[in-house]
């Protein structure tokens, strides 16, 4: 699946998204596979509290279920408007 | 189309027009203006958004702004890209019979699209704006 990052995650990762072949059943456990992968995913995902996931573009959270997703976006908390 | 996410700016006049003319049912039509205000630090800003989510976000707050009020027309413009102080950044209008469903619907589609669409601004001086909680809370009052 296709996996976007915005702002300062996507800094902090270092690229705006990447193709990811993953098992993971839900959000969280695509985060916790990230986060073991190196230092800057486990800095990017250190405060979940600040941490929006969508999934196939509509807002979710991080129990949701990756079962046939094509896309995954994480991001802070929006400051439109 | 009713909502355009663009880097272009936007004419308030020529949108109003666009709702209004050749038309005489409509009793009100509210406007929200926003801009880039002078910030310490540095007043250039951009807007960073997701292409394709942000349209249908957009999209959805304006389907349930015309659920909950009789509204005649309903336009949301909201730029992105690199913008300096005084710059617009989002309008929205709300036309209605009515004045205060106008009111409403403006401010409704304005406490949703903060929180709800996805855009994120960075400061030239201070780096990306954090979200507010009263952002957040004022969610509570539509609930």
């Amino acid at each position: 699946m296709q996996v976007l990052y915005f702002a300062w995650m996507r800094e902090r990762i270092g690229l705006p998204k990447e193709e990811i072949n993953t098992n993971a059943a839900t959000v969280a456990d695509l985060v916790d596979e990230l986060k073991g992968r190196e230092e800057r995913y486990a800095a990017a995902f250190a405060d979940m509290a600040a941490v929006r996931v969508a999934v196939d573009q509509e807002l979710t959270d991080m129990g949701a279920s990756l079962e046939g997703v094509r896309e995954v976006a994480f991001f802070p908390p929006m400051t439109g408007g | 189309m009713t909502v355009s996410v663009q880097a272009e700016d936007f004419d308030l006049g020529a949108e109003m027009t666009a709702i209004t003319n050749g038309r005489a049912d409509i009793g009100a039509v509210v406007s929200f203006t926003g801009l880039v205000r002078d910030m310490p630090g540095g007043s250039e800003m951009v807007l960073e958004h997701y292409p394709g989510m942000t349209e249908k976000a957009l999209e959805k707050i304006e389907s349930e702004a015309r659920a909950r009020w009789v509204l005649q027309d309903c336009r949301i413009i909201h730029r992105y890209g690199p913008l300096e102080a005084g710059a617009q950044i989002v309008l929205v209008l709300a036309a209605s019979p009515h004045r205060q469903a106008a009111f409403e619907a403006a401010e409704f589609i304005m406490d949703f699209l903060k929180s709800r669409a996805p855009f994120w601004k960075k400061e030239a001086g201070s780096g990306w704006v954090d979200a507010r909680d009263a952002d957040e809370a004022a969610l509570d009052r539509w609930a």
